[in-house]
């Protein structure tokens, strides 16, 4: 799960990491406001869980609470990277120094969390490993013993060599950003930049974090944090069934058991000239009312123009899917054709349930991906 | 021969009187796995279906049963506490089943299994089957068959694809092993295609990858440095897009890096054949199996 930068902002403030004020307007009446109350110049910033929203024209300064209203004029209902804008931060503009980078990511390959710092900071850290990754430093966390305090200071003087006091200050924000870390449920954590005003000090400008959806359970303030509107309606519905649903941009909209079966056949779909509409995983243990739900989320999206079924039974009973389909199309007008490819477990009883309602159903793959691709073109 | 896990191994199920536990429990029973034990915190005395006991903690049904594997299929918030029980009671073979555990829990589960010495498969997996032998997990019996054929996959109805594809081949499996879809997990590729390399029953090595990570880069290098069977791969989510997590919890494309081009382009660099589609997947294996 994505949080806001307004959100993290308010994670690092509980740990004690310098963050300036700043709040969050839904229209251009609230920025001017804030903007007046803050009393300085500001900069506004779209908060959208999309990166590269300085080049999107989603971070403007203003001068005064007039042009912090006219910025956030622009700025809400902007689309970027497909999101519409919905709010902006408005934060006072900082005199800025020196812009570093510092993050902690779980690294996979390590089974360790990483915790990496740069000097290059304010740009995308991707770019900085690319062009010059002797800029990024790094820690790397036993997990038995935590990030220990020699560990954020070594990273610290990296940064900051020769200036003790700048170093004190990231050291100990570098151990509150691993705080927050663990505290959040966080599989990525960043703050870039953490500038150096004018004065010397260190502050976190931008706040991002990717919440762990496994700790939601465990960590409701978190989970509270998510932002509906951000989202797409159909996943978020389909979330809510237990269903993983991703949109994507063509029309042969996809059911399957399995989240590895159900990339292999959207694969598929693009192989034979076709171009899949979604992702979606209808789980294990798939009930006849989850069938339901994937079905009203796949007709729900006007570009469908052929639906594609891929079951391979294992835990997931063909049957069941079978009587959900049946079902489904008793509650849904299907306006375009369903192509059913099941295998494996109960595969003969669900054969039957879908012949009897004048379904047919087919045991290839490759063959249903084909002719669903095929029905498409119609 | 098979690996990790043949009719010798002594399995308990932790977990086993819940939902999906007492479902699988039965399942691996029916095929023949020898499970001599459950354990369910509360539940000790109890006996399940009749005649596996089932004990309170994973330590007695190593004491007293010689139990030397564990499934685990337990929720999500007591997964990882179970896999450091059961590698602290001297389990050797831990396959845990269960999805949904936080990662940071499973950067120090895993830290933790690795210091007592113990192997863990997964978590969020299907575990694994050596073909006539054991069954440790949810991989359905009846699409798998005895042979040469070792199969090594982060997924778990695509591997069934793949598998069911092969034994309609007539090329059956040595073990078939689910190692998981998430971002930190115990057994690797890399470890799965040393374990058939020195498996005498493996003739030929089947690797289902998918986007995410750099589990099939380090495998597709290390395949070239040191195996000498010969190696076929799948790479799934070539139409994923960047920044979305595609079901499980690793398979995330992010910013360049893990996407299916690239482990696709690895394999072959490294001179291992790349099936286009899982059903062209048989007819490799076969001239890999004949070469």
């Amino acid at each position: 799960m994505n949080i806001h930068e307004y959100q993290a902002r308010e994670v690092f403030r509980q740990h004690g990491i310098p963050v300036p004020p700043g709040e969050v307007a839904t229209t251009p009446e609230g920025a001017e406001k804030i903007a007046a109350e803050l009393g300085t110049g500001v900069v506004v910033k779209a908060q959208v869980h999309a990166g590269g929203r300085g080049k999107a024209g989603g971070v403007k300064l203003a001068a005064t609470p007039g042009e912090a209203r006219a910025a956030a004029e622009k700025i809400l209902g902007m689309q970027i990277k497909g999101l519409t804008v919905t709010k902006v931060l408005v934060s006072p503009a900082e005199e800025i120094e020196h812009e570093a980078y510092v993050g902690a990511i779980v690294d996979r390959s390590n089974g360790a969390v990483v915790l990496m710092a740069s000097p290059e900071g304010g740009i995308d850290i991707e770019e900085v490993a690319a062009k010059t990754p002797e800029l990024i430093y790094k820690e790397s966390v036993d997990p038995r013993y935590g990030l220990l305090s020699h560990q954020a200071s070594r990273l610290a003087y990296k940064l900051y060599a020769g200036d003790a006091s700048r170093a004190r200050q990231a050291s100990d924000i570098i151990q509150k950003l691993y705080a927050s870390m663990l505290d959040a449920g966080a599989s990525l954590i960043e703050i870039n930049p953490l500038i150096t005003t004018k004065s010397g000090e260190l502050k976190a400008i931008d706040a991002k974090m990717n919440i762990d959806d496994n700790e939601l359970f465990r960590r409701s303030e978190i989970a509270e944090l998510r932002d509906v509107e951000a989202e797409a309606p159909e996943e978020v519905k389909a979330r809510a069934q237990g269903l993983t649903y991703i949109k994507l941009d063509g029309n042969v909209g996809c059911c399957v058991n399995g989240a590895g079966l159900a990339m292999a056949t959207m694969d598929l779909v693009k192989y034979y000239g076709g171009e899949p509409a979604n992702f979606l995983d209808i789980g294990g243990s798939s009930s006849p009312e989850k069938v339901v739900t994937a079905l009203q989320i796949i007709t729900s999206d006007p570009a469908v123009k052929s639906i594609l079924f891929n079951i391979f039974g294992g835990i997931t009973r063909c049957d069941d899917v079978a009587s959900g389909i049946v079902e489904a199309t008793k509650e849904i007008e299907l306006s375009v054709p369903i192509t059913i490819r099941l295998t494996g477990t109960n595969e003969d009883e669900a054969v039957k349930i879908l012949e009897a309602a004048g379904f047919s159903a087919m045991t290839e793959m490759d063959e249903a991906v084909q002719k669903a691709v095929e029905l498409a073109k119609n | 021969m098979a690996i990790y896990a043949d009719s010798n191994t002594r399995v308990v199920i932790q977990g086993i009187t819940g939902r999906d536990g007492s479902f699988h429990t039965h399942h691996m029973m029916e095929y023949g796995t020898n499970v001599v034990a459950g354990v369910t915190p509360g539940k000790g005395g109890q006996k399940f279906e009749g005649k596996v006991p089932v004990f309170d903690t994973v330590e007695e049904a190593v004491r007293k049963e010689g139990a030397d594997a564990s499934v685990i299929y337990v929720p999500a918030a007591f997964a990882a506490s179970a896999i450091c029980e059961a590698a602290d009671s001297g389990i050797e073979l831990i396959v845990c089943i269960s999805e949904g555990i936080p990662v940071l829990d499973m950067l120090r589960a895993a830290r933790y299994v690795t210091d007592r010495g113990a192997r863990l498969i997964g978590p969020n997996c299907p575990g694994m089957i050596s073909p006539g032998k054991a069954k440790l997990g949810i991989i359905p019996g009846q699409i798998v068959e005895e042979g040469p054929v070792g199969v090594v996959s982060r997924s778990g109805t695509l591997t069934y694809e793949v598998v069911w594809a092969l034994t309609s081949a007539g090329m059956g499996q040595s073990s078939c092993i689910g190692i998981g879809g998430d971002p930190v997990i115990g057994t690797d590729f890399v470890d799965c295609l040393d374990a058939f390399e020195g498996d005498p029953q493996t003739e030929a090595i089947v690797l289902i990858g998918e986007i995410g990570g750099t589990d099939e880069q380090n495998a597709a290098r290390h395949i070239k440095e040191k195996l000498s069977k010969p190696v076929v791969g799948f790479v799934a989510g070539q139409t994923a897009p960047p920044g979305r997590r595609m079901g499980h919890a690793g398979a995330i494309i992010s910013g360049s890096s893990g996407t299916a081009e690239e482990k696709i382009a690895a394999f072959r660099a490294n001179g291992v054949e790349v099936a286009e589609r899982p059903v062209d997947m048989p007819e490799i294996v076969r001239r890999a199996l004949n070469g």
